[in-house]
């Protein structure tokens, strides 16, 4: 009863944030409150004996990246363009879309049911050798690193490709492989590459 | 922030406990909640907190543009290394049992070895996007 309670008021506050970020056209405020958002789905998470999601979502979600999109802020505007039109079709169609999901929700099995489709296939027979014949307590592990490794092999990839294709788009690599952080100025990338590390004592002089 | 003298001691304080939180999570995944994806991100906050109080070019000279994404690179080098070296002692690709023949620490050691890799990708690939983001205008702005 506590925990139905605790969810149902997670929910409003997910609700309550969710309207606030749509509202809102700062966006500071719209990447702090995203951020509260996640804390808010991890702490629902948590109550759902979901904890390594929770733990995820609380660490990339509500942590890293707020980092990233403040960082990122530096390259937009602090306010959004405001929009005078209002288009009543793509309204429509939003509305229509949740209607949808709205109906599929009711075909969806009972939260915890155990005779739900997913809770047949193969996690019956994951939870019974993790921990007896792997000898790995945390199901949530073997599942991601060994029974479905390839998988998670491939996630690792997506994440590889991600930070390259950010750094090629951004950071100025060069195919030559000469970091070159100034795209604008290549002649003098090689003389600022020499600077940097001469004058790397001065602010370790001033850091003690 | 690097003047505040606030921002600075609370950051040399939490560096420390920061990373050993995250390589607790790194290596305690198969026993508790976490793993290499969580652990990844949490060290690359803290040394995306001592970018942010100290400067990006303090926190470029502890892992420098290079060195980072050679680790980007070393972390999927190691997860496909497991698997190649499982197939190349007998079993399939991953297939952990097969590092050292017997199913507990042949496990063990493949599940290890891949969040490890997963971890050193997460870490440097969060690094390599903060960095990115944050030190492309200051360098446009010189």
């Amino acid at each position: 009863m506590a925990g139905l309670i605790i969810n149902i008021f997670l929910l409003a506050l997910l609700v309550l944030i969710a309207v606030m970020v749509v509202r809102s056209g700062r966006l500071y405020a719209v990447i702090v409150m995203s951020g509260a958002y996640s804390l808010t789905s991890a702490a629902m998470f948590v109550n759902l004996d979901a904890v390594d999601v929770a733990f995820t979502e609380a660490a990339v979600g509500a942590g890293i990246s707020t980092v990233l999109f403040l960082a990122a802020m530096a390259y937009v505007p602090a306010d959004e363009k405001p929009s005078q039109n209002r288009n009543l079709l793509a309204g429509l169609i939003c509305v229509g879309a949740g209607a949808l999901l709205l109906l599929a929700v009711f075909d969806l099995p009972t939260l915890g049911d155990p005779m739900a489709p997913v809770h047949q296939h193969v996690a019956p027979r994951y939870l019974a050798e993790s921990g007896s014949a792997l000898h790995i307590p945390n199901v949530v592990t073997t599942v991601l690193a060994s029974y479905r490794g390839f998988d998670t092999l491939g996630e690792t990839i997506v994440v590889f490709t991600a930070g390259l294709g950010v750094l090629m788009l951004l950071a100025g690599f060069t195919r030559t492989g000469r970091i070159n952080p100034v795209p604008a100025k290549t002649g003098s990338a090689k003389k600022d590459g020499g600077k940097s590390k001469s004058s790397s004592a001065t602010p370790k002089g001033s850091k003690v | 922030m690097k003047q505040n003298p606030v921002f600075r001691v609370v950051a040399k304080i939490l560096f420390a406990p920061i990373i050993m939180f995250g390589l607790y999570v790194q290596f305690h995944g198969d026993f508790g909640p976490g793993g290499g994806f969580q652990a990844g991100v949490i060290i690359a906050a803290a040394f995306i907190l001592h970018a942010l109080v100290f400067g990006l070019e303090a926190g470029r000279q502890v892992i420098s543009a290079r060195v980072n994404l050679w680790m980007m690179a070393l972390g999927v080098t190691i997860y496909g290394a497991v698997g190649i070296v499982s197939m190349a002692k007998g079993g399939l690709f991953l297939d952990y049992t097969a590092l050292t023949g017997s199913v507990a620490s042949g496990q063990h050691i493949g599940i290890i070895l891949v969040e490890f890799g997963v971890g050193l990708t997460v870490t440097s690939v969060m690094l390599a996007l903060f960095h990115a983001f944050a030190g492309f205008v200051e360098d446009r702005a010189k």
